[in-house]
C-alpha cells in the first residue's frame, strides 16, 4: 500500500483513498518530504472521529503540480507525541493549532505557544488577556508592548518587543483578538449563500482570493466544471485585487516613511481601481461578485473598454510616481536593507507569497498549481533575492505591471455569457477536496471534508499570513524599533485571516 | 524636488468638491426600495443569508443586511437597491426599510445630545477599534481620510490615542477576545463621547450573529450615537452620517 495519494489542485477524492499511516510513518514521510526545498506544507489539520482524531497532512511541490496527501488516526488519550516541528520548523504553526484545539501534547515541539485562543480550544482556562509573554531578565533590556489596538485604523494584535536601546532583540507576536469562529460557522450555516458571505468575510482585503478558493472547492465537490465566463471573471477579479491592494500598500509604505506625496498619489491611484469593482459588481471590494456555478455580473466588452481606459489613465501617473520614488535617496535609505528575511529563514519557516518570492523562493500557485485562466496564462513568478523592505516594495511594483499585462491580454478574448449554465449538484459524500489560490498576499488553501450524506463535517482555511507572521518577527531583529512600522506594512499580513 | 512639483501639478485636484452631493459610480447597492408587488414572501425570507428580511409588511433591516443583492436578483420587480448612499442614522428602527415606502434615511435630531453639536461640530477626533472586523470597513474608514474623500477638511480625523478622542468607531462583530480591550479603550476616552457602529457586522453581528466566539455585551450598556450600515461601509455613507450627527441645528 502506498503511503500517500497525489492529487491536483481542486480535485475531490474519496476519504477512503487517503492512506492511513501509523503516526511514526506519517511523521517520517511528511518530514522527509520537506527535506526537499521545493516542497512545503500547505495544510495540516485534524478533525474528530467518534473515538479518535484524524490527522491529514497536505504537502505541495513548487515545481510539479501535485499535492501529496497522507493521514493518520491517533488516540487523544495518549500522553504525548513526537512533533513534526522538531524535524522541520515549518510545521510549527499547524502543530500549535492542533495542540490548542485538541490538547495534543508534543514531547519535543520547540514552543507550543497559543495561536488564537479559539472559542473551542482545549484549555478554556487559558485566556488571551493573561498570556505570559516571553521575557529576558536583564538590567540593560527593556520591553515595549504595542497593541492589541494600534495607532492607526488597522486590525488588532499584540506585539511585544524586547529592546536593547533602540535596537530590537526579539519580537513576539500574539494574535487571536480577531477570532470569529468562521471555520465552525461554515458547518453551522447550511445555506450555500451564507457560506459565500462567510468566504467573503474571511479577510475583507482578499475577497476575490478567499471566495475563489471557496467556489472552486464547492464546484469540485459537486462535480461541476466552471464555465469559461466564470473562470474569466474570477481570474480578472484576482488580478484586479492584486493591483488595488498593492497600490494601496505602496501608499501606506510612503506614509510610514513620511513621504506625503507618494502616500497621496498611490492612495488616490487605488481609488479608480476599487471603484471599478463597484462599476462591475456594485461593491468596492468585490463582495457579491464571485458565486459557485453562477455570476450575476457578466463582464461585457463595454466593461473591457472601460477598464482599458482606466489603465491608460492610471499608468502615466503611476509610472511618474514610481520613477520618482525609486531614485529618491531619503526614501531608499529607509527601505533598503531594512527588515531582511534571509533565504534560509524563508525556506525553514515555509513562507509563501510575496515573502517567499522576495527571498528567492519561486513559489506561486498561479505557476505551480494553476486554476481557472492561469492554466493558459503561463505565469512567470517575479522573484527577488534581498528579502528586505525594498524587495517587497519592488515586487509590488512589478506585480502591478505584470497584472496589468495579463488583464490587457485577457481583454482580447472576453468570453460571452454562458447560455447553458448547469445547476450545481449535491456535494459528494465521504470526500476530501483541497483548493489552492494565489491571492495578492500569497497562497490560500481551503480544505473541505464531507460526511455520509455529503454534508460538510470539516472546513479548514489557511490564509498565507499563517506562515508569514513568523517571518515578520524574525525580520525585525537587530533593526531599530522605529523601523517596525515599515517592516510591518511591507509584509501587510492579515490579522483576521490568521485568527479566522 | 522638481520631480515632486511636476507630479503635484500633474495630479491636479483630486478631492470630491461636495461630498454631500457626490454621485457614486456604477451599480452601487445602497438604500433598497421595496415595491408593493406581490411575491412569494416565504421564498424571499428564506433567501436572505442573514435573516434581514421580515414579513408583514415586507421589510429589510439594513442593520442586518450584508448587501449581497441576491433578493434583488431573485425578485427584481419587488426589490431594487438604489444608488442612495446616505443610509446612516442614529435611530436603530430607521434602518428598517418597509415595502411601499421610499423615504430617505435620516437622523432623528431629538435623539442627538446637545453637547454633540456644541463640542464636536467643528472638530471631531475619533478612535477606531476593530473588534473582529474583516479589514474591509477598516480600509474604507482609511479611505475616508485619503485625498479623494478628504474627511479631514471637516475637522473629522482618526487619532492614535483614546485620550485625544471624542468618540469611538467600532467595526466588526466584537469578538470575545476583543471585548476587554474595547471596554478599556472606551473607558479611556474623556467625556462627553460618542459611539459609532460602522458596518453591518458591528450593528448586528451580520453573518457572524450567533457565533460562540463573539461577546457583544458592550453594546447593551451604552447608547449608540450613529449606525453606519454597509458591507463594507461606503466612505460617503460614513462621512455624510457623521456630518449630519455633528452639524449645528437651528433652535
Amino acid at each position: 500500500m502506498s503511503t500517500y495519494i497525489a492529487i491536483k489542485n481542486n480535485q475531490t477524492i474519496s476519504l477512503l483513498s487517503i492512506p492511513v499511516l501509523s503516526y511514526e510513518d506519517f511523521l517520517s514521510f511528511n518530514t522527509s518530504l520537506l527535506a526537499g526545498e521545493a516542497n512545503h506544507c500547505v495544510n495540516y489539520f485534524g478533525y474528530r472521529l467518534p473515538d479518535k482524531l484524524k490527522l491529514i497532512c497536505c504537502v505541495a511541490n513548487d515545481e510539479d503540480s501535485s499535492i501529496l496527501i497522507s493521514s493518520s488516526e491517533i488516540n487523544l488519550e495518549m500522553n504525548s507525541f513526537p512533533s513534526f516541528s522538531a524535524h522541520h520548523i515549518a510545521f510549527h504553526i499547524f502543530e500549535r493549532e492542533l495542540h490548542e484545539n485538541f490538547g495534543i501534547n508534543y514531547s519535543d515541539h520547540p514552543w507550543l505557544k497559543p495561536i488564537r485562543f479559539s472559542f473551542d480550544r482545549a484549555d478554556k482556562y487559558s485566556t488571551i488577556g493573561q498570556y505570559p509573554f516571553y521575557q529576558i531578565k536583564s538590567e540593560e533590556l527593556h520591553e515595549v508592548g504595542v497593541g492589541p489596538i494600534h495607532a492607526g485604523v488597522i486590525e488588532p494584535g499584540h506585539f511585544r518587543f524586547i529592546c536593547n536601546g533602540e535596537q530590537i532583540l526579539h519580537l513576539e507576536i500574539q494574535l487571536g483578538f480577531q477570532h470569529r469562529g468562521i471555520e465552525n460557522l461554515f458547518l453551522e450555516k447550511k445555506k450555500l449563500l451564507q457560506r459565500h458571505i462567510l468566504a467573503e468575510s474571511i479577510a475583507g482585503d482578499t475577497v476575490a482570493g478567499h471566495t475563489t478558493a471557496f467556489v472552486n472547492i464547492w464546484e469540485s465537490m459537486c462535480g461541476h466544471s466552471a464555465d469559461d465566463d466564470l473562470q474569466f471573471s474570477r481570474t480578472l477579479a484576482l488580478e484586479l485585487e492584486r493591483i488595488a491592494i498593492h497600490t494601496g500598500d505602496l501608499s501606506a509604505i510612503c506614509t510610514d516613511i513620511a513621504y506625503q506625496l507618494g502616500s497621496s498619489v498611490f492612495g488616490r491611484l487605488r481609488t479608480p481601481v476599487i471603484n471599478y469593482f463597484q462599476v462591475w459588481c456594485g461593491n468596492r471590494l468585490a463582495k457579491g461578485l464571485i458565486r459557485a456555478g453562477n455570476n450575476h455580473f457578466h463582464f461585457s466588452r463595454e466593461h473591457g473598454d472601460q477598464l482599458g481606459e482606466l489603465f491608460d489613465e492610471y499608468e502615466p501617473d503611476y509610472y511618474e510616481m514610481w520613477d520618482e520614488i525609486k531614485e529618491l535617496p531619503s526614501a531608499l535609505a529607509r527601505l533598503e536593507k531594512t527588515g531582511v528575511v534571509t533565504h534560509e529563514q524563508a525556506v525553514s519557516i515555509g513562507t509563501v507569497g510575496m515573502v517567499a518570492k522576495t527571498s528567492g523562493i519561486k513559489r506561486d500557485i498561479r505557476a505551480s498549481h494553476p486554476h481557472d485562466l492561469y492554466r493558459h496564462l503561463i505565469h512567470q513568478p517575479i522573484v527577488k533575492h534581498h528579502g528586505d523592505v525594498y524587495s517587497r516594495v519592488q515586487i509590488r511594483n512589478e506585480e502591478i505591471r505584470q497584472s496589468m499585462d495579463y488583464i490587457r491580454e485577457m481583454m482580447k478574448n472576453i468570453p460571452d455569457i454562458s447560455v447553458k449554465r448547469q445547476p450545481l449538484q449535491q456535494p459528494q459524500p465521504n470526500s476530501l477536496t483541497l483548493s489552492l489560490t494565489e491571492g495578492w498576499r500569497g497562497e490560500i488553501c481551503h480544505c473541505a471534508v464531507t460526511g455520509e450524506n455529503g454534508e460538510l463535517i470539516h472546513y479548514k482555511i489557511k490564509d498565507p499570513s499563517m506562515h508569514n507572521w513568523l517571518a515578520l518577527a524574525l525580520a525585525v531583529r537587530n533593526n531599530e524599533i522605529s523601523d517596525f512600522p515599515i517592516c510591518n506594512k511591507s509584509f501587510d499580513l492579515s490579522y483576521c485571516g490568521h485568527d479566522l | 524636488m522638481i520631480g515632486n512639483i511636476k507630479i503635484l501639478i500633474h495630479q491636479g485636484k483630486q478631492y470630491i468638491p461636495d461630498v454631500t452631493k457626490a454621485e457614486v459610480p456604477g451599480i452601487f447597492r445602497g438604500r433598497p426600495a421595496i415595491s408593493n408587488e406581490p411575491v412569494d414572501s416565504v421564498a424571499l425570507v428564506e433567501l436572505c443569508p442573514t435573516d434581514a428580511i421580515r414579513l408583514n409588511p415586507i421589510q429589510i433591516d439594513l442593520g442586518k443586511c450584508v448587501f449581497c443583492g441576491e433578493c434583488a436578483f431573485a425578485f427584481p420587480e419587488k426589490i431594487k437597491f438604489t444608488l442612495d448612499y446616505k443610509i446612516a442614522t442614529n435611530h436603530r428602527d430607521s434602518l428598517i426599510v418597509k415595502e411601499g415606502e421610499n423615504n430617505n434615511i435620516t437622523l432623528n435630531p431629538e435623539l442627538i445630545r446637545n453637547e454633540v453639536a456644541k463640542y464636536f461640530s467643528g472638530s471631531l477626533k475619533l478612535r477606531q477599534v476593530s473588534a473582529g472586523g474583516d479589514n474591509s470597513c477598516e480600509l474604507e474608514l482609511n479611505a475616508c481620510g485619503n485625498v479623494n474623500f478628504d474627511m479631514g477638511r471637516f475637522g473629522i480625523e482618526f487619532v492614535a490615542s483614546p485620550r485625544h478622542a471624542d468618540g469611538i468607531v467600532i467595526t466588526g462583530p466584537i469578538s470575545e477576545n476583543m471585548a476587554e480591550p474595547l471596554q478599556i479603550c472606551y473607558d479611556a476616552i474623556p467625556h462627553p463621547k460618542i459611539i459609532i457602529l460602522a458596518g453591518t457586522d458591528a450593528i448586528s453581528g451580520g453573518i457572524f450573529e450567533g457565533s460562540p466566539a463573539l461577546n457583544r455585551s458592550f453594546l447593551n450598556n451604552y447608547k449608540i450615537d450613529l449606525y453606519v450600515p454597509g458591507n463594507p461601509i461606503h466612505p460617503l455613507t460614513f462621512i455624510n452620517g457623521v456630518l449630519e450627527l455633528i452639524r449645528k441645528r437651528k433652535e
